[in-house]
């Protein structure tokens, strides 16, 4: 028998990123857990950046869409630690965001994913070497570190001429 | 006309407030350039700094609020206190200035609040230490980000260069008061809540010289001058800025989003 959490958990594969529409909240590797409380289900995420304006409209739509399918009543809420990291959005969530024209996130450079004192690196430092999503040429360049939002920076290829956004590795 | 609210002097409440009040106003100056960036590319960048800082104020005052249990959210601590009760140090009120401005500020903010939330992860407030680990992520890419740009403007330009050390002359003086570690600083460094400020100075200041090195400029003298902000005797910038940031919460009183 399927299980009230096991429903939920495939109503979020449903629910989809208000900023990146390519990716559903459990794509992208922001909720942590369901809990099943008896008179009410709970559903823990982690925000993806301090300021992230998506954050409640997220929390809104995880509710709704729980509630829609009977599942609710649901509360929403967030832990911050561990820090989310774009490690955690999953493999099938980067081909979904290949395929929407987005640069999927490289892996984090081990050294930046804790908390340790990191030196600062700004000489000889390259941006990364980003493949294009449209047709997969490594012969790319960075140019702006910021993009539409605060996940992206922009891009463009070189060998076929288009503009793209890649998600930055956090 | 919404009222003001008066917070706890308790320490642990004013330590956090230092640290939320200055990413608020930081934050503040920052978004003050969406639409006036001198290219494209940077107004975006700016305001997803200035986004970013908004984000981490809001988790540290929302955090202060509930440990002060007198419930003020967020926003009543944002919007409704009187001008001498922000604890932001004074260097991040001064007015935006000129790009180089800004450039050389946030290379200077952000080396500092890379440094203090890599100390707040481990700090014993589980709360702090789980804002302070996103946190650091955003601060080390806006030191990057921010020296890229001290180094391309010194290194740009006569004029570039000219406006780039005018600027670090003019805000060198205000660095002191970051470190300065007082009876609030101590307390939080006994509980475990966070360093004195004090502590950072060192890596802070070789950090700096690292940058300013590269960018052929010379790390400016020091001087006497000691601001205050960070006790709430601000500079005669702090009241228009206020007036604009507090406006909506004060003429719509309880307004939220």
């Amino acid at each position: 028998m399927v299980t009230r959490t096991e429903r939920a958990w495939e109503v979020l594969a449903e629910v989809l990123d208000p900023e990146v529409p390519a990716l559903s909240v459990r794509d992208l590797g922001i909720v942590r857990d369901v809990i099943d409380h008896g008179a009410e289900l709970e559903v823990v995420l982690t925000p993806t950046y301090s300021g992230c304006p998506a954050t409640e409209v997220i929390e809104a739509s995880v509710l709704s869409a729980i509630e829609a399918e009977g599942l609710g009543p649901a509360r929403a809420t967030l832990q911050r630690a561990p820090a989310w990291t774009t490690d955690w959005i999953s493999e099938d969530g980067k081909r979904k965001l290949r395929e929407y024209g987005i640069a999927p996130p490289l892996h984090v450079i081990p050294a930046e994913a804790g908390t340790q004192a990191v030196p600062i690196r700004i000489f000889g430092r390259k941006a990364d070497t980003v493949p294009c999503p449209h047709c997969g040429s490594s012969i790319t360049e960075r140019t702006s570190a910021f993009g539409s939002t605060a996940c992206k920076s922009l891009y463009r290829c070189l060998a076929c001429r288009e503009p793209f956004e890649y998600f930055k590795p956090l | 006309m919404q009222g003001s609210i008066q917070v706890s002097p308790r320490p642990d409440v004013q330590y956090l407030l230092r640290i939320g009040d200055t990413a608020l106003v930081l934050g503040q100056r920052i978004s003050e350039w969406t639409g006036h960036a001198p290219v494209l590319e940077e107004d975006i960048a700016l305001a997803n700094m200035a986004l970013d800082l908004i984000g981490q104020c809001r988790a540290v005052l929302a955090h202060a609020g509930a440990l002060e249990g007198a419930g003020h959210d967020e926003d009543q601590l944002a919007f409704l206190r009187e001008e001498r009760d922000y604890r932001n140090v004074t260097l991040v009120e001064l007015p935006r200035g000129d790009f180089a401005f800004t450039v050389v500020r946030n290379t200077m903010m952000a080396t500092f609040f890379k440094l203090l939330w890599e100390k707040l992860a481990h700090s014993k407030d589980a709360e702090l230490s789980a804002i302070a680990g996103k946190a650091v992520k955003e601060a080390r890419y806006h030191q990057q980000h921010a020296a890229d740009w001290l180094l391309r403007l010194a290194g740009g330009t006569e004029e570039s260069r000219r406006r780039t050390g005018k600027a670090l002359e003019s805000l060198w003086r205000y660095h002191p008061e970051l470190f300065a570690s007082d009876a609030i600083d101590e307390q939080a460094h006994t509980s475990g809540l966070g360093p004195r400020w004090g502590e950072l100075r060192e890596a802070w200041l070789a950090e700096m010289q690292q940058v300013l090195d590269e960018a052929g400029l010379a790390v400016p003298a020091s001087s006497a001058f000691l601001s205050t902000g960070k006790t709430g005797v601000h500079s005669e910038h702090m009241g228009t800025l206020l007036t604009e940031l507090q406006y909506l919460q004060r003429a719509y009183p309880g307004g939220v989003w």
